[in-house]
């Protein structure tokens, strides 16, 4: 039992590690979608409503079975379709359409490019 | 080890792996659908093994299996149908919903496995534990992210509420609830112990999240968010499933990370937002410079901000809680495009909290169809002031204060956008009142600034029907 113990601990404290690292870099601009899918991540207590489902054999049972499982379908369908929804709108531009301006600079650089290559 | 229970750990890795990979890739606009399509798919191993597990471990029987496909319906067809149709600038209740109810199943797991066991002998004390914290925590967050919401939805005032003697019922509430944990642990099997720790945790996150202020709430919901998390992390200690443990780590780490940044870009600490609840006199004024003393302000009509807007070369918006609060997103993108098309180089410059939570600028602004390649961040934004021509800043105030560089005020030291580095600037608001923090702000009176008094959206239509008599002639 120590040894289950002592795994699951090592898998925490290593998870949590690993969680600081991976976010630690994500820009400002994707905070609430990244809130959001970490919000959805957390539905994953959806498996432990699985597991009491199985594991259940009294009406009170039944109940919490209920209960749990509602509440973390809520979590996880919600959250992964609410965050995919802020995510797809995250568009790249349209391929440039602006004529590109020649600045005014440009005989001056080229002129420059010349010399450069000539000295 | 079963042949299944080997399987089902390999499973699981592969789902923390995909869970991590789609985390890593939320980091860049680019990538970041699909690394929430991953984890998703990750989500989708680690139930889809579970389910195999138990059918071939536990078995469970008919009455079971029906409550859970009862509730995954139910919860599930609740949860799509809000994700679906909830309005981009109600997103941070939502998401502190959704919050809510993943703390309230990761507390039920947890007494579902309480109730379960014997009830002649205690549980061994690595069982008990993650129960008892499972329990506190999943219902502190579950209360808390749930009077979260009702404040960013309106439905609870956004004023810190506070009542006499709260403080002296919240601290009872916390030594209520770490007595009847402790005593839990201790003694043999005693579910009702167990209900008033869940009880008293109840209470704890009701008055906890009450006294804080709306605008201060999505730190909170932030930081329940990392509570969650850590709860769910609890649930697989108590029933030994190591995909809960994993993803609850991730999510514990994620929400830390998350809610330091948003205070640190709000100017405030942790501590100070929860103690503020605690009865000190941490809260916003709100009066402080408050009238309307128009004078050394220099007023605009939308005509005079048209046409500043359509002789420049390079425009900067600088978006804030007003336009938020106005939902003028598509008015501004409206404007922007009609400079941009004009061959004006327009961009946008994001404070890490404008609108109502990090980030939801860019998610509101992403909504009005703007490309993410115009919306800068704090850095980039601040490198470009200098050769702006004009900054047009809606509904921002705190974010843009140059007091911050100075100390000895309420947003000294913050972050802030150099607006005052631009060579003109253009302000649209509703009046001279100061923003969250209280205090003035000089960059409204600078001789370079001309205020425009509206509200964001009216204001916005207006200055876009103006200048399209200047871009198109």
């Amino acid at each position: 039992m120590t040894e289950t113990l002592f795994s699951n601990l090592a898998i925490f404290v290593l998870s949590l590690l690993v969680g600081f690292e991976v976010i630690s870099k994500i820009p400002s601009t994707l905070h609430t979608p990244m809130m959001s899918g970490a919000n959805a991540i957390h539905g994953v207590i959806v498996a432990g409503a699985i597991a009491t489902a199985a594991l259940a054999h009294s009406p009170i049972g039944y109940v919490l079975t209920f209960v749990a499982s509602a509440l973390a379908a809520a979590n996880v369908c919600g959250g992964y379709v609410v965050t995919d929804r802020m995510l797809r709108m995250f568009r790249k531009p349209d391929p440039v359409t602006v004529p590109v301006a020649v600045p005014i600079t440009a005989p001056v650089s080229a002129v420059a490019d010349v010399l450069k290559r000539a000295s | 080890m079963t042949t299944t229970d080997f399987v089902t750990g390999i499973l699981y890795l592969v789902a923390a792996t995909l869970f991590v990979t789609g985390l890593h890739q939320m980091r860049a606009p680019s990538t970041a659908r699909r690394g929430n399509l991953i984890s998703a798919a990750g989500m989708a191993i680690a139930v889809i093994s579970t389910i195999v597990v138990a059918l071939v471990d536990d078995g469970g029987n008919g009455w079971g299996w029906g409550a859970l496909i009862l509730g995954v319906l139910l919860g599930g067809t609740y949860g799509v149908g809000r994700a679906r149709t909830v309005k981009m600038t109600d997103i941070p209740q939502l998401v502190s919903i959704f919050n809510a109810v993943g703390g309230g199943a990761a507390a039920t797991v947890a007494i579902a496995d309480f109730v379960r066991h014997s009830s002649t002998t205690s549980l061994p004390l690595n069982s008990s534990i993650p129960i008892v914290l499972d329990v506190l925590i999943g219902a502190v967050t579950f209360s808390g992210s749930l009077i979260a919401a009702g404040k960013l939805q309106g439905i609870i005032p956004g004023q810190p509420i506070t009542f006499l003697g709260s403080r002296a019922v919240n601290v009872l509430a916390v030594l209520i609830a770490l007595a009847a944990g402790v005593l839990t642990l201790v003694s043999t099997h005693n579910v009702a112990l167990l209900v008033v720790v869940l009880v008293a945790a109840l209470i704890f996150g009701v008055l906890m999240v009450l006294p804080i202020g709306g605008a201060d709430a999505p730190v909170i919901v932030s930081l329940l968010n990392a509570l969650t998390g850590l709860a769910v992390a609890m649930a697989g200690f108590a029933i030994n499933n190591q995909a809960l443990i994993i993803a609850g780590a991730l999510v514990g780490a994620a929400g830390t990370i998350l809610t330091l940044q948003m205070a640190k870009a709000m100017n405030r600490s942790v501590p100070s937002i929860i103690m503020g609840g605690f009865g000190t006199s941490d809260t916003p004024s709100g009066t402080v410079g408050a009238g309307q003393d128009l004078t050394n302000i220099r007023q605009l009509t939308a005509d005079d901000v048209a046409i500043q807007l359509a002789y420049a070369q390079h425009v900067m918006i600088v978006p804030g809680y007003g336009l938020a609060a106005a939902r003028a997103q598509h008015e501004v993108a409206e404007l922007a495009k009609l400079l941009t098309d004009h061959g004006i180089d327009v961009k946008y410059a994001i404070h890490p909290v404008a609108g109502r939570m990090p980030g939801h600028m860019n998610v509101l602004l992403a909504e009005a169809n703007v490309p993410y390649t115009q919306m800068l961040q704090l850095d980039e934004a601040n490198a470009q002031f200098d050769i702006c021509d004009v900054a047009l800043v809606v509904g921002a105030n705190d974010v843009c204060n140059p007091d911050a560089r100075e100390p000895g005020n309420a947003v000294s030291g913050m972050p802030i956008l150099d607006v005052d580095h631009a060579k003109s600037v253009v302000v649209i608001k509703r009046s001279m009142r100061p923003g969250y923090a209280g205090i003035t702000n000089p960059l409204f009176t600078d001789p370079k600034t001309g205020m425009f008094f509206a509200d964001a959206k009216q204001g916005l239509t207006d200055i876009f029907a103006a200048a399209k008599e200047y871009v198109a002639a």
